[in-house]
């Protein structure tokens, strides 16, 4: 039997949306108050879903202590009270929701192997959310 | 295809332990959760239903004979119990939160006309929960 196990966790951070690949004009009609250059900050929810057979004698998909531990070393310690614009995920590219959902993707799908991953979903504000699943449509 | 999701909530108690494990096994792979004298959550239930809207009714589904298959089939054996020793499916099956998704799916699926069950979603917490769409 197949089962879909999703954990939410929290974390906050700071960033500013810019693109040097833009005139400071186009970065201001993108971005808009995103892209004030002191920055600012959200308080992320992250919702992580794996996936896999429920295991006959745990009746786990995986051990939640396991999944807890990879998240709060490789994904909180990394980005809880940090300015994403300064790690190494962002160098290259926008600290938008979108792209940190991406980059949480690949950690989990790089290091975390002990149950298939299917998608992370990030919450920004009450208000809007993310999801990406490696490039795979959305769904059970 | 429209989807309808009903929400129900439920409180019980259980514990984590597998008789095939040593005391020391079921201590360090279940942790708190395998106390004997179990513990409790207050679950959240959602179950989702998808079916063609009937041009009659502007229905996908009876809503009140979901409601009392709900309440029969979910919440009349599983809240206020301790899922361990009063829900016979745990009397072998260890009732963690992805086995109650599975046997709520199997309590219902059966016994839903017209409205195809979709998904169960079970919260054991605001922070964890688990879906199951009947995948083998």
């Amino acid at each position: 039997m197949k089962a879909h196990l999703t954990r939410r966790y929290m974390f906050s951070a700071s960033h500013r949306l810019h693109s040097d690949a833009m005139s400071e004009a186009e970065n201001a009609a993108t971005y808009g108050k995103c892209n004030n250059p002191y920055g600012h900050g959200h308080n992320y929810a992250l919702e992580v879903t794996v996936s896999g057979a429920v295991d006959e004698s745990t009746g786990m998909v995986c051990n939640l202590v396991d999944l807890d531990g990879f998240v709060q070393r490789e994904i909180l310690q990394r980005f809880d009270l940090e300015n994403l614009n300064t790690h190494e995920e962002f160098l290259r590219s926008v600290p938008t929701t979108e792209n940190l959902c991406t980059a949480i993707y690949d950690i989990l799908q790089r290091g975390f192997t002990l149950a298939h991953l299917d998608k992370v979903r990030i919450e920004e504000t009450m208000m809007n959310s993310f999801e990406y699943a490696g490039g795979a449509e959305i769904g059970p | 295809m429209v989807y309808l999701t009903r929400k129900a909530e439920f409180a019980a108690s259980h514990y984590y332990h597998n008789p095939d494990f040593t005391a020391e096994e079921n201590q360090r792979i279940f942790g708190k959760c395998n106390n004997p004298n179990g513990h409790g959550h207050n679950y959240t239930l959602e179950v989702t239903v998808k079916g063609e809207v009937d041009p009659r009714s502007g229905f996908v589904v009876d809503l009140k004979q979901l409601k009392e298959v709900l309440n029969r089939e979910v919440l009349d054996a599983m809240d206020h119990r301790f899922l361990n020793k009063e829900v016979p499916e745990f009397s072998a099956r260890i009732p963690t939160t992805e086995n109650l998704a599975i046997a709520i799916w199997q309590r219902l699926v059966s016994k839903l006309n017209k409205a195809q069950l979709h998904r169960v979603r079970v919260y054991e917490t605001p922070d964890l929960f688990v879906d199951f769409y009947g995948e083998a």
